[in-house]
């Protein structure tokens, strides 16, 4: 079942979370809205669940079509996912997942065999089914947040949102849930949203991610498009490091540092002020200027701990850049701190500043 | 290796005994002595003195004070009153701590205040001020007696009064537990499709049933034992308007120490019950929360 997100906009006091968002949230995606804190990301999966009610006259959630302004959260048969799990403590594991099961009026009430069954089959697909007896505090983060993930699925939720599902657990076993809810996904084929400001976690599982600020959605897409052509610095800058250069675009040329390069994307625009961005591993380093332009640069530390090598380098100008290589390259071109490299940038992102901002 | 353990373990020893922290003994014994002195000093001598003031001429007078009927009217009073009070505030107590803890209105931390009044205020001031309300020269007097309704100087002014003063009791240790827990648990509860009743009772209840039953027995033996504002609207109508305080201040009055102190124990009694169960619930309520997050936690993920 599809999500529209129709003109929705949120107040909180003097705080606008929500400034006329408007999203398409396709049937069956795992979609990610990922931004940093503040950003609105929670507030706007809070309305889709009905937790939130938007402001008045703003516009409109649809469930497949259908307006949701007078379903209260109950009648919405959504399945949400607290970051801090909110499972109910004084219930065993089989009790929270029954939950859901339990309250609904007598008429629509599986029987007692029904449940049990449900129960052990979901519990069993989010690999806890020994557990069932336990209290939530006998269980540690991870396995407390597939409880929740079978109590919300319990009442077959048409979505599943998702409230920074991992962002209490430790790095390594947020890696692992993570591809884990990627195959579960795939399995049950639920709608499903999920909120972080992890971008690494919001590339890797979502089959679509929007990426929102202060309030409004910057980008949305897939996640090869929006790291590959991202549309504003934000974008850029939130993806991943990034190296930045004042710049100028002039006749369709970029210049910035030394270089004079094609402006991808600016063949036509009018002579400004620019901000270039190039990512690390965008940058090719080489002991002597080859055939692409490139910049003179001394290298002040080498961080080889890793699967890649992570180089910081100075301009002539004193510009400190980043540069990220592989470890075959870094054994071929063999520096050390204090040589002479030349970089020559492989993939630019330029961006104009918007009319009202001054550079 | 085995050098360095030992220079360390060497320095650890050290000079004193004992670690930085701790002060000498000495102190510690006059800290504990004081403590000691003080509690015998006010507390443990009166509650012996009560027993044995009440048993002074024997179990048979002990027991024979108890026959009086203006004495039994005061304990069945005093049960009644309680019995009214006491699920009155439960109600009232659960209903503003889930008010406040749970929702956001203009005006919260003036109603929180309110809640306090009762603990700020002197009982005599409380129950002088519902003989103005009540009264027969009060405001809302004529209108009552026109109505041949009587609460001050009657049982229900002795009940308004009592609810009045244990009003923070409950309420008090509710709100911080609940503000604490917030709202998500409530908030899972209702995406699951539980109603807002299911939701209390399901979900809320449950979270908080220590706090609430440790808020109840202090309420009880607050109500149970209340003097200054009962006093103020009873009017002291022996074997009718007299609570067990009251009627030890009576028979004190009248000289009858050994059925004064009969009663008196009674009410120290319930104290000692109070105190145990008191106990009782936070031993509970502790291996609750033991349960809650001391197990190990299996495996990781």
């Amino acid at each position: 079942m599809g999500i529209t997100v129709e003109h929705i906009s949120k107040t909180y006091g003097n705080f606008t979370a929500l400034r006329d968002v408007s999203l398409e949230i396709r049937s069956g995606q795992l979609t990610a809205l990922l931004g940093p804190s503040g950003s609105g990301k929670t507030t706007l999966l809070r309305i889709i669940a009905g937790l939130e009610i938007p402001d008045p006259g703003s516009g409109a959630i649809r469930f497949s079509r259908e307006d949701m302004a007078d379903r209260r959260v109950q009648e919405r048969r959504v399945g949400f996912v607290f970051q801090h799990y909110a499972l109910f403590r004084h219930l065993t594991v089989f009790e929270n997942v029954a939950f859901g099961l339990r309250v609904r009026p007598r008429a629509d009430r599986p029987s007692r065999k029904e449940i049990a069954e449900r129960v052990h089959t979901l519990l069993d697909l989010v690999q806890l089914d020994g557990m069932a007896e336990r209290y939530p505090s006998q269980l540690s983060g991870g396995q407390r947040q597939r409880v929740a993930l079978a109590r919300a699925l319990a009442v077959e939720p048409k979505v599943l949102l998702l409230d920074e599902p991992f962002g209490a657990l430790d790095a390594r076993v947020r890696k692992q849930l993570r591809a884990w809810l990627r195959h579960l996904h795939q399995e049950i084929r639920v709608t499903s949203v999920f909120v972080t400001h992890d971008q690494d976690e919001a590339l890797e599982v979502a089959d679509h991610v929007v990426i929102m600020n202060e309030g409004r959605i910057e980008q949305e897409g897939t996640p090869e498009s929006v790291f590959h052509q991202p549309a504003t610095e934000f974008v850029m800058n939130f993806l991943g490091d990034v190296n930045v250069f004042h710049a100028r675009v002039e006749d369709g040329k970029i210049s910035f540092a030394s270089l004079r390069l094609d402006a991808p994307g600016h063949a036509d625009s009018a002579d400004a002020p620019a901000r270039v961005f190039v990512r690390p591993h965008e940058l090719d380093l080489a002991r002597e200027p080859g055939p692409a332009p490139s910049l003179p640069a001394t290298v002040l530390t080498v961080h080889a701990a890793g699967p890649t090598v992570r180089l910081q380098l100075r301009t002539p100008l004193g510009e400190t850049l980043v540069a990220v290589i592989t470890q075959a390259r870094f054994r071929d071109l063999d520096v050390k701190c204090g040589d002479q490299v030349h970089v020559a940038p492989r993939d630019l992102h330029v961006f104009l500043p918007p009319p009202d901002r001054a550079m | 290796m085995g050098d360095l353990v030992r220079v360390r373990r060497h320095r650890f020893a050290g000079r004193h005994d004992r670690a930085a922290t701790t002060e000498p003994r000495w102190v510690g014994l006059l800290l504990l002595a004081t403590t000691v002195v003080f509690l015998g000093l006010f507390l443990l001598l009166p509650l012996v003195t009560v027993f044995t003031e009440a048993l002074r001429k024997g179990a048979g007078a002990y027991f024979a004070s108890f026959g009086d009927p203006a004495a039994l009217a005061a304990i069945r009073l005093t049960l009644t009153v309680a019995a009214i009070a006491v699920p009155l505030n439960l109600v009232f107590g659960v209903t503003a701590a889930w008010a406040i803890a749970k929702f956001e209105f203009r005006g919260k931390s003036f109603v929180t205040t309110l809640i306090d009044v009762p603990l700020a205020v002197s009982p005599v001031i409380s129950g002088a001020i519902y003989v103005l309300l009540f009264g027969l020269q009060g405001l809302l007097g004529p209108w009552l007696s026109a109505h041949g309704l009587q609460v001050i100087f009657a049982v229900p002014g002795i009940v308004i009064a009592t609810v009045f003063v244990t009003v923070p009791f409950i309420a008090r240790e509710l709100i911080p537990l609940m503000q604490e827990q917030g709202i998500e648990d409530e908030e899972a509860a209702l995406t699951l499709g539980a109603s807002g009743w299911q939701t209390f009772r399901r979900v809320t209840l449950p979270n908080v049933k220590w706090a609430l039953l440790y808020g109840v027995i202090l309420c009880n033996a607050r109500a149970m034992g209340e003097f200054g504002a009962v006093s103020v609207v009873s009017g002291h109508i022996r074997g009718k308007t007299n609570t067990m305080p009251l009627q030890v201040e009576i028979l004190y009055n009248e000289y009858n120490f050994v059925a004064a102190f009969a009663v008196a124990s009674l009410l120290a009694l319930l104290a000692l019950v109070t105190l145990a169960l008191k106990t009782l619930v936070e031993r509970l309520s502790a291996a609750a929360v033991t349960l809650d997050s001391g197990l190990p936690a299996a495996e990781e993920i």
